[in-house]
């Protein structure tokens, strides 16, 4: 049965963790939580969701949850799903969450390595667009003319110079089972795949839009808004790659708002309107 | 002790005849599954290739000691006192050795093996006084199945 | 049991056939290669029941392995010099987790320069890692270390996981005489693996995770009180062993003719039988050498070297790696422990031999009282 407003789990797997007000990322992790239920063994990296959930004695998992090294997400989930499998455990969820460094970066030969084997995991990009825990540095998912700490906005160079990996395209070229993107705007639309995601063998793997007030610049009670935004503009579709065939779930309904998605985030200030021309272009920099 | 150096180039299976001529020295005189009952006597051999990263066709280097006493020296041998060649185009001519030859090609052409390293280690056990019987366990311990009958045969018309 | 002419990587492996491990995470280097070889090929005649994983990194083999073990298996990985550092993160994760897992080293230099033979740098590079560090000196003891590391690794009072060390290519690629136990042997000595340290749906965990200061300590504490006490384990897996086995260690140590030495060399690994036979000739010839082997860097042998060199006039420990500034690591913890300790012979050093000859010069040197650094 899909997942509604109404008969999502009550229960919280969750909570106590002290991510910052309007955090999309702890939101992500909530939901997906809540859908795979307690069967679910989430690993995660470095990162603000383990920085936030495992201060010992204050352990934010009401499952079972486990801290990976950076590098070492989809690796530590093959094992724990070997180890599992070893002990007899069936309708286990071993899933992942790991940011859009831990992703994209340090952690995307591991990655690689587990789609290659087909390893029977879920792993979940929450994607808030830079290094948010050590405090807003450059990732390879921080999109053009985004200012971090370590792509300043100044008079010689506007913020992010690159621009942001395709982590969608690039899992889809290994011929993975099931990849989706997703967004914390449209949270049911996300709930529905991490549940479509649980009942298909093999590795899944969800690119999750995850809006962080404290990096972008916006007010805490926008998240969920931006986050919609994004999507909404065309900027971060919402599509799937299933049994090698892409889809697009959701046609963008105003692609004429992608300077207002911009223009509201503080990190996206110092552009230009020739800047947001260029992003905003159908194959522009992004 | 007794240490033997094998001459060859890679393929050619120097670094087998090592290990046989090992294996029959310190296992040749057991029951056929290798089973210990304590009451043989104590043999030891080590057997090592030179460890390079020669590939197939390169000069290379193999190195067996055969001992009564445990042998704790694992450096390669530096004064041998039997040098085999299983390519006569690496042998210069610089001390006695055991040099393959038309003989030895001619028994390998008979029973239809590709390299002549089993006939030259026949030969070196007829100079070591090694029963025909003892190289023929260190075959059935060392080589595939499918291998043992003809390489059996090969030697004992090498050592002839 | 049976008597057979195998090398040491095939000894090694067949010791992890008889452990029978559930999960199984390596990535090929030379001089391990063959190691994870045999074991592919045990799982795929099905004489092992076990998961190998092919993992792209060894960075991912020992992230792989502590995710199995977290699960609560028995899980083995084996790696070599670059990987054994490409892996050091992973290092003291699984040990600070008190995950049980089972390594191979083979024991090979770092790079630069590029060399693929074996010293020691890599293994001593890694001390302070965590890891219970053992050093075989042959195939027959690398097998044995191969059953025994899982018994002490999982005792309930270690729960540390365990590095056996095996000389690159001097151990791991020389073939020599090994007996191999059978598996009702094997079986009867090891008992199966049961943790609560694991992922468990009865009483979920968060496991692996952070404790600041004030914490951070207890763990660390607790971490190495359980590295001491595998001292005993160690005793008592020994003891367990001979009694299945017929082969009896000695512990931490092996020391040979300590007892009246006035000149002992320490050492550690397949070089040591070639010092007990130097040390034989130059007792032949009146002079009273001995030789410690240390089985085991860590936990360190503090007690049993203290005790084996009490009554040595000069020491010398012979190692092969070097801490460049420094000088030989296992010469700066020996040397802590014992005052007579006055030569640090420094030699294999990128797969060089040691000879025989120059085992003596060691001796000898002591014996002049020669002080400082040696290179062999």
């Amino acid at each position: 049965m899909a997942v509604t407003a109404k008969n999502i789990s009550r229960n919280e797997f969750f909570l106590g963790h002290k991510a910052c007000a309007g955090c999309g990322a702890s939101l992500a992790v909530r939901i997906a939580l809540k859908t795979l239920g307690e069967r679910a063994v989430a690993t995660l990296p470095a990162g603000c969701m383990s920085a936030v959930g495992f201060n010992f004695p204050q352990l934010a998992f009401a499952n079972n949850a486990i801290i990976s090294t950076f590098a070492g997400t989809a690796s530590m989930m093959t094992g724990i799903a070997a180890g599992l499998r070893r002990r007899g455990e069936k309708d286990v969820a071993v899933v992942g969450f790991a940011g859009d460094g831990g992703t994209a970066d340090i952690g995307i030969q591991a990655l690689s390595g587990a789609i290659d084997r087909n390893d029977d995991i879920l792993y979940i990009c929450y994607d808030n667009e830079a290094y948010m825990n050590t405090g807003i540095q450059k990732s390879s998912l921080t999109p053009f003319g985004a200012a971090t700490t370590t792509t300043p906005a100044g008079r010689n160079i506007r913020g992010n110079p690159g621009k942001k990996k395709n982590m969608f395209a690039i899992v889809a070229a290994h011929g993975i089972p099931y990849a989706a993107t997703a967004s914390v705007g449209y949270i049911l639309d996300y709930a529905r795949k991490v549940e479509k995601a649980a009942r298909i063998r093999g590795t899944k793997y969800i690119h999750v839009l995850a809006p962080c007030p404290t990096g972008w610049g916006y007010d805490v009670a926008d998240t969920v808004e931006i986050a919609r935004e994004a999507v909404d503009c065309g900027l971060w579709p919402l599509q799937e790659f299933e049994a090698g065939e892409f889809r697009l779930n959701r046609k963008p309904g105003n692609i004429a708002g992608v300077k207002d998605y911009l223009k509201r985030q503080g990190r996206f200030r110092h552009l230009t309107d020739a800047d947001m021309e260029r992003i905003a272009k159908p194959e522009g920099d992004r | 002790m007794l240490q033997i150096v094998w001459h060859g180039r890679g393929g050619q299976g120097a670094f087998t005849a090592a290990r046989l001529l090992g294996a029959a020295y310190a296992l040749g005189g057991m029951k056929e599954n290798g089973r210990t009952d304590g009451g043989e006597p104590e043999k030891y051999a080590l057997a090592f290739p030179s460890f390079g990263p020669e590939r197939r066709g390169a000069p290379m280097r193999a190195f067996t000691k055969l001992s009564d006493v445990l042998i704790h020296d694992r450096s390669e041998i530096a004064r041998a006192d039997f040098v085999v060649f299983l390519d006569e185009t690496l042998y210069a001519g610089e001390r006695d050795a055991l040099v393959a030859g038309p003989d030895d090609y001619a028994i390998a052409e008979k029973f239809r093996l590709p390299v002549i390293n089993t006939i030259m280690l026949g030969r070196l056990a007829k100079k070591i006084d090694m029963p025909a019987e003892h190289i023929a366990q260190g075959i059935r311990l060392v080589m595939p199945g499918r291998m043992h009958e003809k390489n059996m045969l090969a030697v004992r018309e090498a050592m002839k | 049991m049976s008597r057979q002419f195998i090398s040491g990587n095939d000894a090694f492996a067949l010791g992890i056939l008889l452990a029978k491990p559930a999960v199984i995470s390596a990535y090929p280097i030379t001089p391990q290669t063959t190691v994870v070889e045999r074991l592919s090929e045990y799982v795929e005649s099905g004489e092992l029941d076990a998961e190998f994983i092919h993992v792209e990194s060894e960075h991912s083999a020992l992230s792989c392995a502590i995710g199995a073990s977290a699960a609560g298996v028995r899980t083995f990985t084996a790696t070599s010099s670059q990987g054994l550092l490409y892996m050091a993160e992973c290092l003291p994760y699984a040990a600070g987790g008190r995950y049980p897992i089972v390594m191979m080293n083979a024991n090979r230099a770092i790079a630069l320069p590029w060399n693929i033979y074996g010293d020691q740098s890599d293994s001593l590079s890694q001390l302070a890692c965590g890891w219970i560090q053992a050093y075989a000196e042959d195939a027959q003891e690398a097998l044995d270390f191969a059953l025994m590391s899982y018994y002490i690794a999982e005792h309930p009072q270690v729960a540390v996981p365990f590095m056996v060390n095996l000389d690159g290519f001097h151990i791991t690629h020389t073939y020599e005489i090994v007996d191999v136990p059978t598996r009702e042997q094997a079986d009867a000595f090891l008992p199966p693996y049961e943790t609560e340290n694991r992922i468990d749906f009865a009483r979920p965990k968060n496991m692996a995770f952070s404790a600041g200061p004030g914490h951070n300590k207890i763990f660390r504490r607790n971490h190495h009180k359980a590295m001491l006490r595998s001292s005993e384990v160690i005793v008592e897996c020994e003891s367990r062993f001979a009694e299945f086995f017929g082969r009896r260690y000695s512990g931490l140590v092996d020391a040979y003719k300590t007892d009246d030495a006035e000149f002992v060399l320490v050492t550690l690994g397949s070089v040591a039988g070639l010092a007990r036979d130097a040390a034989d000739e130059l007792r032949g010839q009146g002079a009273k050498a001995g030789v410690l082997r240390l089985r085991y860097m860590r936990p360190f042998p503090e007690e049993a070297i203290r005790k084996a060199l009490a009554g040595a006039k000069a020491v010398a420990v012979l190692e092969k790696d070097i801490s460049p500034g420094k000088g030989g690591a296992v010469f700066a913890e020996v040397s802590g422990v014992c005052e007579s300790v006055r030569l640090n012979a420094i030699g294999g050093l990128g797969g060089e031999d040691i000879s025989k000859e120059s085992l003596r010069s060691v001796f000898a040197m002591l014996a002049e009282g020669k002080e400082g650094e040696l290179w062999l």
